[in-house]
């Protein structure tokens, strides 16, 4: 069931690269695929009734995964660096080009 | 001392202090640079020589620091290709020394070329999914910013396609690793080739389909690589020589191989899809390069279809297909960063970005002019030149696995590669000298020696197939692809 929340997410964030034109909402559509990922890695760690995964606290207890929490940890560092690069490019594309609307940037072609 | 995790520490240590001293003139920012990649040279040929005389090496942190579970491995493939990115990238500083004169900020030059250097190098000694991925990471997110460094409205343009496109290609991949990690419980190189039984359902597939996707746009396979010609049109040339000559290898194919090869076993349905990919790639992208003009452009897209070249040999499997495909990727590695080199010393002499405003600059610049002309030879596969004995080697092993179309179709892009780059002789180089380049000179010192470096190599990689050289280079390396899975167990022995 959770996998497939995060397929559709993964889907709407899909969509919104693909299909939309405005750079604002490219960059939330990155944005949501991750967060679409980090979802998915959480519920492959997820064990039933297992409890946090420290070793003073539950002893011999089923504990949830703890190296897939460690992993997501790391990519919403990294997700955060990408989203800031792109903010930063937005800025500057709408400062050059006036525009927050991809089809009207086409310096490049062919 | 094991010498692998000086790959990473080098280079990082090096962009900090780049950075630190930005306030420093100039000369030290290229000082620091330029010593930091020697040393990852130096360390490089060592790591080879070790990987020869005593076979595959493992660091693991775990021994230094109880917890850390992460190893980093070195075999005879990653010897090879950890050779060539550190001398492509010293090359390409070398050249940057000059051409960087255009742009203030030097440091975050360096500073973006030394992490892109230390994520290349964290990919090729990587012994698990994990790491593989942060420094790739590490490696795109600097290439990314190094598109958009001109501050040209194209360079943005270029960089935000890229960084959206390369985005989407890391976040598929991302899920690849979830997959995998769900079936086999691991994220271990070797653990997951001795776990993953190739269950016959739907998520084999399934995560076949994301990984070469994923990597398909990283390593600028045709249906996936829209972004190519714009972010290294867009990018200041020595860092176009980074990308094609470093960056595609090492986070495309080097990963997308290691992986189909070493961790899930080599399989013939999913290695002929590759190579119906890579005959794509040859076709189409020569076929779209004759139409251009500017020649950054025009070089992007035989960068498409050269790496097709290796991607087809490497995917037939045998022993013959993946020592062509090996060395036409070092042989790419020298010849097109030359070629970006040269168009990068036009536009720094003259200005002249496209075939059109260019014309009899041989006669103003014949150092550039003479290593174009060889790098032309050499891409179009003309003997005695490195490039036609890699093509060679791979059109041998199409007709030798029985695939003869594909062997046509490599010699008809070659045949068209040579098409295109006789437009570009015959347009910038040939011909009567254009009136507004009637004033300029030869390209600066410097720039030349990084052109004639590259050169000499050109004239000499030839010698790999020489028997006692290539037992040094390219045997380690097809030998550490053709074991396959046997990668498990070979690293679990020695992690014991």
């Amino acid at each position: 069931m959770a996998f497939i929340l995060a397929i559709i997410l993964f889907s709407i964030g899909l969509y919104a690269v693909i299909v939309k034109r405005n750079i604002v909402k490219i960059i939330i559509g990155i944005a949501v695929m991750g967060y679409a990922v980090n979802l998915l890695m959480i519920m492959i760690g997820y064990r039933a009734d297992g409890t946090i995964p420290l070793a003073s606290y539950g002893a011999g207890m089923v504990t949830v995964d703890p190296l897939m929490q460690a992993v997501v940890l790391t990519t919403i560092v990294i997700g955060l660096s990408m989203t800031v690069f792109l903010v930063a490019l937005a800025l500057r594309l709408y400062a050059t080009y006036n525009t927050i609307d991809v089809a009207e940037i086409r310096e490049l072609n062919g | 001392m094991n010498l692998l995790p000086l790959l990473i520490i080098i280079p990082l240590l090096g962009a900090i202090i780049v950075l630190l001293m930005r306030s420093c003139a100039k000369p030290w920012h290229d000082a620091v640079t330029f010593i930091t990649l020697i040393a990852l040279s130096v360390i490089a040929v060592l790591v080879q020589t070790g990987v020869v005389s005593h076979g595959m090496m493992v660091f693991n942190p775990g021994s230094v620091v109880p917890g850390l579970g992460t190893i980093a491995v070195a075999d005879g493939l990653t010897g090879l290709m950890l050779i060539t990115i550190n001398t492509v990238i010293t090359c390409m500083v070398i050249f940057s020394i000059d051409y960087i004169n255009r742009f203030e900020d030097s440091a975050l030059y360096y500073f973006l070329i030394l992490m892109t250097t230390a994520g290349l190098n964290g990919v090729l000694i990587s012994g698990d999914l994990f790491t593989l991925y942060v420094f790739m990471e590490i490696a795109v997110i600097s290439a990314y910013v190094l598109t958009a460094f001109t501050n040209e409205p194209e360079s943005l343009e270029a960089s935000f396609k890229y960084a959206v496109i390369g985005g989407v290609s890391s976040l598929l991949i991302l899920c690849a690793i979830a997959f995998i990690y769900a079936e086999t419980g691991s994220l271990s190189f070797h653990e997951i080739a001795i776990a993953w039984n190739r269950p016959e359902h739907f998520l084999t597939v399934l995560v076949m389909v994301l990984l070469i996707v994923g990597f398909g746009i990283k390593s600028t396979l045709i249906p996936f690589s829209s972004w190519v010609p714009d972010a290294y049109t867009a990018a200041p040339a020595p860092v176009a020589g980074i990308f094609s000559g470093a960056v595609s290898k090492v986070v495309g194919i080097y990963a997308l191989m290691r992986l189909l090869y070493n961790i899930f076993g080599f399989d013939a349905h999913i290695m002929s899809v590759v190579g119906w990919l890579a005959v794509a790639s040859i076709i189409i992208g020569v076929t779209l390069a004759l139409y251009q003009w500017n020649f950054k452009r025009l070089l992007a897209y035989h960068s498409i279809s050269q790496i097709g070249y290796m991607i087809l040999g490497l995917s037939l499997g045998t022993p013959l297909g993946i020592a062509g495909g090996l060395m036409h990727l070092i042989n790419h590695s020298v010849f097109k960063p030359l070629l970006f080199l040269n168009a990068g010393s036009i536009e720094h002499t003259s200005n002249a970005t496209t075939l059109k405003d260019m014309g009899g600059l041989a006669q103003r610049m014949p150092v550039t002019g003479a290593t174009s002309l060889i790098a032309s030879l050499s891409i179009s596969g003309i003997p005695p030149f490195n490039g036609f004995w890699s093509k060679l080697l791979i059109i041998f092993a199409c007709v030798q696995s029985g695939k003869f179309g594909f062997a046509v179709i490599a010699v008809a892009g070659s045949i068209l590669t040579l098409a295109s780059f006789t437009k570009v002789q015959r347009y910038a180089f040939m011909g009567p000298l254009n009136r507004a380049a009637q004033s300029i000179g030869e390209a600066t010192m410097l720039m030349r020696l990084s052109m004639i470096i590259l050169t000499v190599l050109c004239v000499s990689m030839g010698v790999l197939l020489l028997p006692g050289v290539y037992e040094v280079f390219l045997e380690p390396a097809v030998r550490a692809l053709t074991v396959g899975r046997h990668y498990g167990v070979a690293i679990e022995k020695l992690l014991q």
